[in-house]
């Protein structure tokens, strides 16, 4: 619990370990053991959803001052402590509250024994599938078998068989041996995203996970079931045997499918992403995405990646592969043929607020008067889902200073038509697959840039084609639609001769000018704070990893809405 | 600091240093004598004849994958070995079974699994690390090419140097 939520609320003494802290009337055990990092193994307790208690791995040993008689005063030590008469039985720690003078005792014999006694009761029965699980090594039981199990196992009979490998959803596949019947999956889907599809079936031993009858767990939030998963049973079709996750390096980021801009982990080897897996961050997402968003990195890995700067000069069929000094120095030379009111950029708002600012100093350089970027507006859902599809439309409304985004198209479109546009810069945008601009019209232009990640019919009709990073391949901020600054962190280089925008546009602005003192995505940032009054005090780093909140909107996010109800009823701890 | 080393007394005999000589010509002589009468010689006739029968039962050759008794690979791409190799000389591309295999309940294995022999080093890490007792270091020492691609072994080569290994943990016929 944050502090300000603790105001008003009457603290209470607990003993944990020997040591007396303070904690507010009504946290979890489990949390106040967490807060002064005294770590309670569990697997069913998850804050963001309810507490059945049904693992019993989280067994602590709790004792309480004696009940007094009638009249009796109670005997406090010189610390103002009453004595505490301990309980023969341990309790759960994650669905009980602190209370006065409790103490909890998390390293004693009996939390030890009943801890050895609940991993020997879960391993009976589990496989040892470690070596093809995509589980092993993020997986609670491996380390709390390795930290509070026996080493061996007593059980000489022959482990239960149940159904493995089964497709409960379109992405999802489900091991029951190795499911130990935690429910959060079976929570999350009922609770959190109110697809209740999931439930436990036949008794003791033979219990199994199972979806009801007819239907699937395909709701568009399934795969956080996989990631709240303890153990391996619930496994992601797109990331099965894909990588070990070990060998992966975990980039802190931000999801760039929608406007929502979840935070993300990127795992990503020797530049491949391998998954995104989301990312706690209270005021955006949660804990959780949507499965669109943490699936949509496939083409970062995409054949059709471009990777080497091309020209193609005029009355030539085919682009030429050339350096980056000589694809810039052309690109420059040609711009620099027209008139200020001949050229238009249309830059996107999948382009981070640096390489907007960038983009914004070129259009200065080159006192361009069409400016746009391309809208893209689709469905929001009840969850996390925002209906815009740009990840930075706000940015680019500030940084660029539109007025009205992708209200300028029309005119562009009219330019070229007309033959008052001659030129046009187009950065990470696909203007014939995703706007109505069409090969003729852009036949019309004397000269077309275009930067994009992927080989695209844009690029086909373009003179010089730049090879634009990717989201996991670049530093740099972005605005939520609720108005949130979130930082995207750079998990690998880009592949060949792929660079950011901001780079592209300094190097572009630098062959027209000759310098402009900009060397790291920092000097950027730094510089947009001197001339943007949003971003003023600002640094790339006091961003950090859970974002800031900069820009003032009405907006909320549902599915924040609701778990905020559910944490002022106390359902949840969130 | 400087460590004065204590240089041993000599005593007379040492000094003269004829007894050592005389005691090398007897060395020598002694081999020369059972080379002419006793076992012969003592030298192998590489490469004509091979080390292959002499080497010692702990010998580390060349890694190599193993099948098991049904001619199944005992590999699942768990990449412990790839994890574990100091020289980083092991790259494994995992998959996943087809239903239709007669071994689609193992669910994983490797689709292609390379050992770069140019890196390496015979430490005997990844057999010592496999949990399906798939991979073993043979007795192959003699590892040649004329390219670097050429010192690559792929799938195909490791089973055809492996070979069948039977009377291993056969955890995938006998509990499933």
């Amino acid at each position: 619990m944050s502090d300000d939520k603790q105001q008003g609320v009457p603290m209470v003494n607990v003993q944990i370990d020997g040591e007396w802290h303070q904690f507010p009337k009504g946290t979890r055990m489990i949390e106040a053991c967490r807060q002064v990092q005294v770590e309670v193994p569990h697997y069913c307790y998850h804050p963001k959803l309810s507490s059945p208690g049904n693992c019993r791995m989280c067994l602590v040993e709790m004792g309480m001052p004696p009940r007094l008689a009638p009249g009796e005063e109670p005997v406090k030590d010189k610390d103002g402590h009453q004595k505490i008469g301990w309980m023969p039985r341990p309790v759960i720690a994650c669905a009980n509250a602190v209370a006065e003078n409790m103490g909890i005792r998390t390293d004693s014999e009996l939390t030890k024994a009943c801890r050895e006694g609940v991993m020997e009761f879960l391993l009976v029965n589990h496989p040892l599938d470690c070596p093809i699980c995509d589980q092993a090594g993020e997986c609670s039981l491996q380390e709390y078998s390795a930290e509070h199990g026996k080493g061996d196992s007593r059980f000489r009979d022959e482990k239960n068989k149940k159904p493995k490998n089964v497709e409960i959803g379109p992405r999802i596949r489900l091991d029951d041996e190795r499911c130990i019947m935690c429910s959060r999956c079976i929570r999350f889907c009922a609770e959190t995203v109110d697809d209740p599809v999931l439930g436990f079936t036949d008794r003791g031993s033979h219990t199994v996970l199972a979806v009801h009858p007819n239907q699937q767990l395909a709701n568009d939030y399934s795969m956080n079931t996989v990631d709240i998963c303890p153990v391996g049973a619930l496994t992601s079709n797109d990331f099965r045997f894909q990588m070990r996750t070990w060998f992966m390096k975990e980039t802190s980021s931000i999801c760039t499918s929608c406007g929502r801009g979840c935070n993300t982990t990127i795992g990503s080897r020797e530049g491949t992403v391998f998954r995104q897996t989301p990312r706690d961050n209270n005021e955006v997402n949660s804990a959780w995405m949507c499965d669109h968003g943490r699936m949509n990195y496939h083409y970062l890995n995409s054949e059709a990646r471009l990777t080497d700067p091309m020209i193609r000069k005029n009355g030539e069929e085919a682009h030429q592969v050339v350096p980056w000094s000589k694809a810039i120095r052309f690109a420059a030379d040609e711009l620099l043929k027209f008139n200020a009111s001949e050229v238009a950029v249309i830059a996107s708002g999948r382009m981070t607020n640096e390489e907007l600012f960038m983009t914004r100093r070129l259009i200065a350089e080159l006192s361009v008067e069409h400016v746009d970027i391309v809208l893209r507006r689709g469905k929001a859902d009840d969850y996390l889902v925002a209906a815009d599809k740009n990840p930075n439309t706000a940015g680019a409304k500030l940084v660029l200073g539109l007025k009205k985004p992708g209200g300028e198209l029309a005119a562009i479109q009219k330019g070229i038509e007309s033959g008052e546009i001659k030129a046009l810069v187009v950065l990470q945008e696909n203007l014939i697959d995703d706007t109505d601009f069409t090969t003729e019209l852009l036949g019309k232009l004397d000269f077309l840039l275009t930067t994009y990640p992927l080989a695209n019919p844009t690029a086909d009709d373009s003179h010089v084609v730049l090879p634009g990073a990717a989201f996991a391949e670049k530093d740099g901020t972005m605005i939520n639609v609720t108005g949130r600054l979130q930082r995207l962190n750079k998990a690998h280089q880009g592949p060949g001769q792929t660079m950011e925008v901001w780079e592209i546009c300094r190097d572009l602005i630098l062959a027209i000018d000759g310098g402009n003192g900009i060397y790291g995505v920092d000097d950027v940032f730094k510089e947009m704070a001197g001339q943007i009054k949003a971003f003023a005090g600002l640094t790339l780093s006091k961003v950090g990893d859970q974002g800031l909140p900069l820009l003032k909107t009405k907006l909320t996010v549902p599915m924040l809405e609701r778990e905020k109800e559910r944490i002022a009823k106390g359902e949840i701890v969130g | 600091m400087a460590i004065v080393v204590k240089r041993p007394k000599l005593t007379f005999g040492e000094k003269i240093y004829l007894s050592s000589i005389a005691k090398g010509m007897m060395i020598t002589i002694g081999h020369f004598w059972r080379a002419l009468f006793g076992k012969g010689t003592v030298t192998m006739q590489y490469p004509e004849e091979k080390w292959d029968e002499n080497l010692p039962e702990y010998y580390r050759g060349a890694p190599a994958l193993v099948t098991d008794e049904q001619d199944r690979e005992r590999c699942v791409a768990c990449q412990l070995c790839e994890f574990i190799c100091p020289p980083r000389a092991i790259t494994i591309t995992p998959e996943e079974i087809p239903s239709d295999d007669q071994w689609a309940k193992v669910e994983k294995r490797p689709q292609k699994f390379e050992i770069d022999m140019a890196r390496c080093i015979y430490c005997g890490f990844c057999q010592e690390v496999c949990p399906e007792q798939a991979i073993f270091l043979r007795k192959d020492y003699a590892i040649t090419g004329v390219s670097r691609d050429e010192m690559v072994h792929d799938k195909k080569k490791l089973y055809e140097i492996g070979g069948v290994r039977e009377g291993l943990v056969n955890k995938w016929n006998k509990l499933k």
